[in-house]
């Protein structure tokens, strides 16, 4: 049995047969697409890892089934750089050490670029805590993931007044 | 980047060590292009799972084995009647680091999560639905779980082969002269690692040649180990692992689930992956086994220390013989004129525990430094005060000096930082604006400096950038950063024209990621092959007639910025290039190992230290505890990366408050499995758990240790860490709780 779904990854549409109607998002995007950066921790939607963007909002991919997701854009860690030129967040999460192993990076970064694009981060560190507390970080980076959320957050609010100006 | 500009300035050694560079890795890590184990698909890889016990203790009687292998897709069920054998005897430990391994010897059920059987699919949903098709059945015997239920022995070790007992003075006597005697039971629970990255390996036969991608923190120990048990020679296996998603401990180790893949992928003759789930974690790749610890502190009437005496009942399993050694905790800190360590063993029904993150001293110190603070109220004194009382000026019981510690620094400057001065005495004296019961809090923090056994290589190229090789490991620490910058500075070099290869069981053997010693071991073997590769150039240079270097073999030549400098005339230099290019344009290679000074190691004792100062706030009805500020200070040698060293800190800091109030595997005693495995249940901190962070690097320059005067970083956070939110918590309520982690129900009377 295949099950034909169109999705727009990193914004290039592809029409894929599905082999499977099991397969969420995050096996599609890791086993058949061979987009590993979006990470497995636990696959129960418990640790973010596997944090994604669909349709712009943040979402554990090991929690969505790929055929319910026909006609929706996906974003995943691999489509947030543009060319050599990283993504705010992708930079201040250098800066500021936000990351020891990488692993739970890609779904901390993507959370940060959701939650930042939807207005709730703030410039308030307690709100960034909380709203970074779907993505375990088990090397303990999580000063640094929250200075880097605060930095990413100025940094995009500059270009923003720039290009506005 | 709130980086102390004081300590990055102040210990600044050379052109590239000591200054706080971004990680290597970093722009691989952010864009998802580093690639873990899992991430790996060779041409017609096929996926495993392991179907894993129900019971904890009995015997799987029967498995249908028929309809998982009727299932589409389904390939093979490998279980105790058809696996194929090892050339080793998996029950016979291979040394070092040896476990027994778990690979269906048989159909025994030693404990919950134990694989027994492992299907082989062309996907991973039809792996996964084969091995929930087994259907297996049970002869079930009642799990032994308990304190009360395991079977107590004598171990004859603990740790990885440390003594079980130590003791200098006389206990019984220290204890009878003591003007007040105070004793205290203390309970650690169950913890299992949880590395964010599951364990995984992608398996590739050719031949007799194996190739893994796996996490692993022991290279080239591992591939010898996997040679042996597979009957090929050593330099067959190939071990990569450019990434680990964490390890702690975990990850050092051979375990049955990633030996089941690979013995599938021969039998099958293709590649196989396999991934463990969260869940199935709880098990078969270690743990931190329970403690139950008693202490006994006699004080004389001006608070000193008359016997410290330190006892651990430790937890293994049925099976095998790891023992968290945490007793041994206490003979290295305050100095007592009589000291006893021992440990007793308990066998239960579990997994066997293994290694993680500061294994023996985080158990071990949250213990004695609650009993501490509990010494202190007893002499009615102040925490700090009793503990500079108590300090040990050289080590305890020895007498050995210290090769350098700079413990009262570290307590001068956290107590700083937190405002220790003017801390009432007494117990539930502060509140905040909101009512909250407010508690300060201490720990002292100790770890050992192991140096372990690695080499490396180092080539000079003609253009004069140089490639340096180790098979070392980064699951995080940030080690291919440190050790470049090392490299880069043995070389003379920056740290952009050093080419640096790691993670690859071919290389070097850059020894193992753990004990707190991979930048000291690995980092010493790299500085000591670039010092190579700067005397073989100096010698070509200084004998060189054409050289402006010619004849300053005596005096000597000095390296910097990829250049050698006459060392009494900075005007007479050549560039690397140069000197190679009229030498034929050959390339020079280096080696280098890591050795310790073996005199120093017996003239002195080595630790790193620190302090660890908490302040808690408990809501008086509710009894939730929050930690609202952690600081540190330590003191650990030279510090290579103060960047990186400072999150090594955070993060073991981070593991001593999940020690101290989240994390731990909850037993359900009739059934003998972890009711809580899974990353919900099962509780680690997340972000609004941690407050802000103080981490103070005190500077310390350490000439015994080794060449580089570097210590380790990576596990001493948690010491002290646990001690110090525990102790804050009696501060705010007055109750001392002793039983970790410390919950509500320990708190609302």
């Amino acid at each position: 049995m295949t099950l034909s779904i169109s999705l727009t990854i990193n914004g290039q549409p592809k029409t894929i047969a599905l082999d499977d109607p099991r397969v969420t998002l995050l096996d599609l995007l890791r086993e058949r697409l061979y987009l590993t950066g979006t990470k497995k921790g636990c696959d129960r939607g418990q640790c973010g890892a596997c944090t994604v963007l669909v349709d712009g909002r943040r979402m554990n991919s090991c929690l969505s089934l790929a055929v319910s997701l026909n006609g929706t854009e996906v974003t995943t860690i691999e489509g947030l750089a543009e060319g050599d030129d990283l993504h705010p967040v992708q930079a201040a999460f250098i800066e500021c050490d936000g990351f020891q192993c990488g692993y739970c990076t890609p779904g901390q970064i993507m959370s940060a670029v959701g939650l930042i694009s939807e207005g709730h981060a703030g410039d308030d560190p307690e709100r960034v805590r909380e709203l970074m507390s779907g993505n375990l970080c088990r090397c303990g980076a999580y000063q640094g993931i929250t200075e880097a959320v605060l930095e990413a957050q100025r940094t995009l609010k500059e270009q923003k007044e720039r290009d506005a100006a | 980047m709130s980086l102390d500009p004081s300590s990055a300035q102040a210990t600044r050694y050379g052109s590239n060590a000591g200054q706080p560079l971004t990680r290597r890795d970093g722009l691989l890590k952010v864009t998802g292009r580093a690639t873990y184990a899992a991430d790996n698909h060779p041409e017609g890889m096929l996926y495993a799972v392991t179907a894993v016990s129900k019971i904890a203790r009995g015997r799987v009687t029967s498995l249908d084995v028929a309809a998982a292998k009727a299932y589409p897709g389904v390939v093979e069920v490998l279980t105790p009647q058809n696996r194929p054998p090892l050339a080793h005897d998996p029950d016979e430990k291979l040394p070092p680091f040896g476990f027994r391994i778990e690979v269906l010897q048989d159909e025994t059920v030693r404990y919950a999560n134990q694989p027994i059987a492992l299907v082989v699919a062309e996907t991973l949903e039809a792996a996964t639905e084969g091995a929930a098709l087994l259907n297996p059945q049970y002869e079930i015997r009642k799990p032994r779980t308990g304190l009360d239920d395991g079977m107590r022995f004598d171990p004859p070790a603990v740790g990885v082969g440390s003594p079980p007992r130590a003791e200098h003075g006389d206990i019984e006597a220290g204890l009878a002269a003591a003007a007040q005697v105070v004793e205290a039971d203390y309970e650690t629970p169950a913890q299992y690692h949880n590395a964010m990255e599951p364990h995984a390996v992608v398996a590739e036969w050719d031949g007799d040649r194996l190739m893994l991608d796996m996490p692993n923190q022991a290279l080239v120990i591992s591939s010898a180990s996997y040679a042996t048990y597979f009957g090929i020679r050593p330099e067959n296996v190939v071990i990569r692992s450019p990434f680990l998603g964490g390890g702690f401990g975990s990850k050092a180790i051979l375990n049955g689930p990633q030996m089941l893949a690979i013995m599938a992928a021969r039998m099958l003759k293709r590649p196989v992956k396999l991934a463990l789930s969260r869940s199935q974690m709880y098990g078969p790749v270690g743990h931190r086994g329970n403690t139950w610890q008693k202490l006994r502190i006699g004080l004389d009437r001006d608070g000193h220390l008359t016997a410290l005496h330190h006892k651990s009942i430790s937890a293994t399993s049925s099976f095998d013989d790891f023992l968290e050694p945490a007793a041994n905790a206490s003979t290295h800190l305050y100095a007592s004129p009589a000291l006893l360590s021992e440990h007793e063993g308990i066998r239960l029904d579990v997994g066997t525990p293994g290694p993680m993150r500061a294994p023996g001293e985080a158990s071990g110190s949250a213990a004695l430094e609650v009993a501490i603070d509990e010494a202190a109220e007893a002499c009615g004194m102040d925490p700090l005060d009793f503990r500079l009382k108590n300090y040990a000026e050289t080590e305890p019981g020895t007498g050995r000096p210290f090769s350098s510690k700079a413990l009262r620094e570290c307590y001068m400057e956290g107590a700083k930082r937190l405002g220790w001065a003017g801390r009432p005495l007494a117990a539930r004296q502060m509140r905040d604006e909101n009512g909250f019961l407010v508690g300060w809090g201490m720990g002292t923090a100790l770890f050992p400096c192991p140096q372990f056994a690695a080499e490396a290589r180092a080539t000079l190229r003609a253009d004069g950038s140089a490639l340096v090789e180790t098979a070392g490991v980064d699951m995080g620490q940030g080690a291919w950063t440190a050790l470049a910058q090392i490299a880069a500075e043995a070389l003379g070099l920056d740290p952009d024209q050093v080419e640096f290869r790691s993670g690859v069981s071919t290389l070097p053997d850059g020894g193992i990621a753990g004990g707190s010693g991979h930048t000291a071991s690995a980092g010493l073997a790299l500085h000591n092959a670039g010092k190579d590769i700067i005397k073989k150039l100096a010698e070509l240079a200084t004998k060189d007639s054409a050289s402006p270097l010619f004849g300053a073999g005596n005096v000597g030549v000095d390296a910097r910025g990829g250049r050698l400098y006459r060392r009494d005339d900075d005007s007479r230099s050549e560039s690397y290039a140069e000197i190679l290019a009229r030498a034929g344009g050959q390339e020079i290679i280096g080696s280098g190992q890591s050795t310790r000074e073996p005199d120093h190691s017996e003239t002195h004792a080595m630790f790193s230290h620190g302090a660890v100062f908490a302040e808690v706030k408990v809501d008086p009805d509710l009894g939730q505890v929050r930690v609202s500020r952690l600081v540190g200070a330590f003191a650990a040698g030279r510090i290579i990366n103060p960047r990186l060293v400072r999150s090594q800190y955070f993060g073991g800091m981070i593991w001593g408050a999940s020690f101290a109030l989240h994390e731990e595997a909850v037993i359900d005693h009739r059934t003998g499995r972890v009711m809580n495995a899974d990353l919900a249940e099962y509780h680690v901190p997340v972000n609004a758990d941690i407050p802000s962070l103080e981490a103070i690097l005190i500077p310390e320059d350490d000439p015994f240790v080794n060449a580089l005067g570097v210590k380790g970083v990576g596990e001493i956070g948690i010491t002290g860490t646990v001690g110090a939110i525990a102790n804050a918590v009696w501060h705010a309520t007055g109750v001392r709780a002793r039983k970790f982690p410390i919950r509500i129900e320990s708190l609302v009377i």
